[in-house]
């Protein structure tokens, strides 16, 4: 049996819930993260995190929360593992809840509950409007009683760039950057875990980090794991403008009762809530997002004018907006100088989240849940790779529910991590038996791809390149989707990808050199887009976040399945996989 | 739209020797440290016009959150990100942190801040992550006061702003302080609380706070630092009595 250490790559909330669990089975863990893991992207998450614990009494069930997530995701997610996130939801909130996460409270004393989009019921529990800071804040701080026990070693301020695999295939290691010196190291690993979260900067700009660049999900893909679902990218409806970034104003804005509204006829024209008469303005974010296009750019009833709507809070009392809505408050004011309390705040959708990812498999038992420890569950194509957190492509289907990423991140790291150590217990042979040659030509071979950048002379500057990209990728690949476009862009992606060997690097600065990792990421990122990219050009149906108005229905007959997306030199292959919808029949998705 | 003037720290190494360059950038509306920062490495050259290299500096959540962007800006420790240009004096100083040792530029290593945190043992000792039911009923007022602390993103600038703090000593800084406090105050936490305590008791520890008071007014999230310590400072004292009658 192996018995060497598992690395873990990503610190967000996905890698360190996966951490915990392996070293709770006693097996050491290396940790990678571009960041101190505590500044991971996970602290952006605002709103909070969904189980189904019925503090106000409204017969909510982890079963509902199963079927609103389902509905919500447009039937595209394998349901088992949606089943078993939902079920575990209630046990995760306690957990969090022990570990210190400063819940806002009933008056009782019990973790409160507010509303979220997609679902009729309280089902999200918060911690002021920065949860997912509060929730990383609790999980950081029991890796590190690990580390202070000896079975985490953190590398923080270092790149993953590929994987190592024997001649069977298998992983047994990976290549890791010092991003201080840029010195190339191998590691053995017996299982090694992506939870590196999403490719927002694939769209330039976003509410995503600028540590949010795909790029290992990217070299993974390149290296063989099939990415899956990439063309769903979620666009969230409420976000600000800016030019560094579009900071995320948290859909519990309108969980708490903001309203969304444009002015027509020298009126507040309340859209959603005339067109949503039951779930109002907390439809999904989807559907929320496509009625905001279509009442700024076909109706052109923008605020000023402009690509903007109102946000309205302002009818609130403001120790409410203090108590639960504080942070996110407080970025408005921060950056935009208006106080929300008083002035509607002007917003408009921006690229949040991407549904698809590496593409993972499962075990489920014949009640329909996952096995915990089963090594398939999170295992990607690659064995002994494994992926978790926004990184995979499960749960979330074609459109993402509000409050279930947090979710999804803490339960793919609890039954991934187990499954790395069942993978890990099963091999006869560990890492360490791997011959050195293995690592020794991975290594090389990364050495000098980095030589060949840091020595890029030519005329392109990659930030330029990288913005470019942004902006054609926001254009024609987001919220409305043309097939014409699509050829275009598909067709421009290569030509970039071939623009990319005339890249300047700009810096041949020896230590901490950032522009020689952002050209390799830069790459990667071009490989993503066209995955995105493809996907959506050949998926001739809308779901979920998906939108073509020449195809403007849903069609399960052709299209009930999931995007597999294999690389090669010419572009990414793309196979078809059938959806596990044996636990809920799909429906017609109505949110009237 | 008048450009931007900016007066930026360059130093390839923390043995290398350092020197200024200065930048413009186009003024938009809005314009934060970061973005004009994005824009200098699109067009990486001095206002003299001579080719550079981008300046090296940390971001990463750009919502004033992670804490990674922290600089000194017109000489005062905050985060480039929430930082915008309107209203600031110009040319627009970009420094390090000075109280950390410098990697490049603008990006420094604050690595030891993270190191106070495990010394301090800062965290609640669960039995395992596996469901146990819920956890203890908590009183929505302290609640409240607790959240703030917990919004420390561990960025520097009450270190930064602290006379006693730096590579000169081994004085922990008031973020460890107040994360104690706020472990100690967790139903859960306070059950390990005088363990947490004696991490602060030692070399380096409570006692080397100056009472300065300059770090509750550098905090960009408004933690009430100073209460931290003097609430902390009690609470070790009263160890301190106790540890001596229980001899």
């Amino acid at each position: 049996m192996a018995t060497g250490r598992v690395s873990v790559i990503g610190g967000g909330l996905a890698g360190l819930m996966t951490t915990i669990k392996i070293c709770e089975l006693g097996v050491p863990v290396d940790l990678f993260s571009f960041v101190p893991v505590k500044r991971s992207h996970s602290v952006c998450a605002q709103g909070g995190i969904n189980g189904a614990v019925n503090t106000k009494g409204e017969g909510d069930h982890p079963d509902i929360h199963f079927k609103d997530s389902c509905k919500g995701g447009d039937y595209l997610a394998d349901q088992p593992l949606v089943k078993g996130m939902c079920y575990a939801a209630p046990g995760i909130i306690y957990l969090l809840d022990r570990m210190g996460v400063p819940f806002n409270r009933t008056p009782e004393g019990l973790i409160d509950f507010r509303r979220f989009g997609g679902t009729l019921h309280h089902r999200t529990a918060f911690a002021g409007a920065t949860t997912g800071q509060q929730l990383l804040y609790a999980l950081d701080e029991q890796v590190r009683r690990f580390e202070s026990e000896g079975l985490v070693k953190k590398y923080e301020g270092w790149e993953f760039l590929g994987l190592v695999k024997d001649d069977a295939g298998i992983v047994r290691g990976h290549i890791c950057a010092n991003l201080l010196d840029l010195s190339i190291h191998a590691f053995r690993a017996d299982a090694v875990n992506l939870c590196t979260g999403g490719p927002g900067l694939v769209f330039g700009k976003s509410t995503q980090s600028m540590i949010c660049n795909g790029t290992a999900a990217g070299a993974a893909y390149q290296q063989g794991a099939i990415y899956a679902n990439g063309e769903f990218i979620q666009v969230h409806p409420t976000a600000i403008p800016a030019d560094d970034k579009l900071r995320l104003m948290s859909e519990s804005l309108r969980g708490e009762g903001g309203r969304v509204w444009v002015p027509k006829d020298g009126k507040p024209w309340y859209f959603l809530e005339e067109r949503y008469p039951k779930f109002k303005n907390l439809v999904p974010r989807d559907i929320a997002t496509r009625e905001i296009f279509q009442v700024v750019r076909e109706m052109k009833l923008g605020v000023d004018g402009k690509d903007q709507v109102y946000l309205d809070v302002s009818h609130i009392p403001e120790e409410t907006l203090r108590r639960k809505l504080e942070g996110v408050i407080e970025i408005y004011e921060k950056f935009v100088g208006d106080n929300p309390a008083k002035v509607p705040m002007r917003v408009f959708p921006a690229v949040h989240y991407s549904m698809g990812g590496l593409w993972c498999g499962y075990k489920a038992g014949a009640d329909g849940f996952p096995i915990v420890g089963a090594p398939e569950n999170h295992q990607t194509n690659v064995a002994g790779l494994f992926a978790a957190g926004e990184a995979d492509s499960q749960y979330h289907g074609a459109n993402r529910l509000g409050a279930n990423s947090l979710l999804s991140c803490i339960y793919s790291g609890m039954i991934g991590g187990p499954a790395m150590v069942s993978w890990r217990n099963s091999m006869e042979k560990g890492a360490d038996a791997a011959p050195s040659s293995l690592f020794d030509a991975e290594k090389k071979r990364w050495e000098e791809r980095f030589t060949k950048i840091k020595g890029m002379r030519g005329k392109e500057n990659p930030y330029r390149m990288w913005r470019e990209l942004g902006e054609m990728m926001t254009s024609h690949v987001t919220v409305i989707r043309n097939n014409k476009d699509l050829k275009i862009v598909t067709g421009t992606l290569d030509e970039m990808s071939r623009r990319w060997n005339d890249i300047d690097v700009l810096d041949t600065g020896s230590v901490m050199n950032q522009a020689v990792p952002f050209v390799n990421q830069l790459w990667n990122m071009l490989e993503l887009a066209k995955v995105i990219a493809h996907g959506a050009l050949a998926r001739n149906e809308s779901r979920g976040a998906h939108y073509k108005p020449e195809f403007p229905d849903r069609n399960d007959d052709q299209w009930m399945k999931a995007t597999m997306a294999s690389w090669t030199a010419n572009g990414p292959k793309l196979d078809y996989k059938a959806v596990d919808i044996s636990l809920q029949k799909p429906e017609a998705r109505k949110y009237g | 739209m008048p450009n931007v003037e900016f007066r930026i720290w360059r130093q390839d190494s923390k043995d290398a020797a350092p020197f200024w360059e200065h930048f413009e950038v186009p003024f938009t509306k809005g314009l934060n440290i970061i973005s004009a920062l994005m824009k200098i490495r699109e067009n990486p050259t001095t206002k003299d016009g001579k080719k550079t290299s981008p300046p090296v500096y940390d971001a990463s959540c750009l919502e004033e959150v992670c804490g990674s962007c922290t600089m000194n800006i017109n000489g005062k420790a905050r985060q480039a990100c929430s930082t915008l240009v309107e209203g600031l004096q110009q040319p627009i100083e970009l420094e390090p942190m000075r109280k950390f040792p410098l990697h490049r530029d603008l990006s420094v290593d604050r690595s030891r801040m993270f190191d106070g945190l495990k010394n301090a043992k800062a965290w609640i000792q669960i039995d395992g992550s596996h469901d146990q039911g819920p956890g203890p009923r908590q009183n929505p007022n302290e609640q409240d006061w607790r959240y703030v602390l917990s919004t420390c993103m561990t960025c520097g600038c009450c270190l930064e702003a602290c006379p006693n703090y730096g590579p000169q000593s081994d004085w922990i800084g008031p973020q460890v302080v107040s994360q104690v406090r706020l472990m100690n105050s967790h139903p859960t936490g306070a059950m390990h609380a005088d363990a947490r305590l004696e991490t602060i008791m030692g070399e380096g520890g409570i006692t080397d706070c100056g009472m300065a008071q300059n770090c509750a007014a550098a905090c960009p999230k408004e933690i009430p630092l100073v209460e931290s310590l003097a609430d902390m400072m009690k609470a070790t004292t009263v160890k301190a009595f106790k540890d001596i009658f229980r001899r």
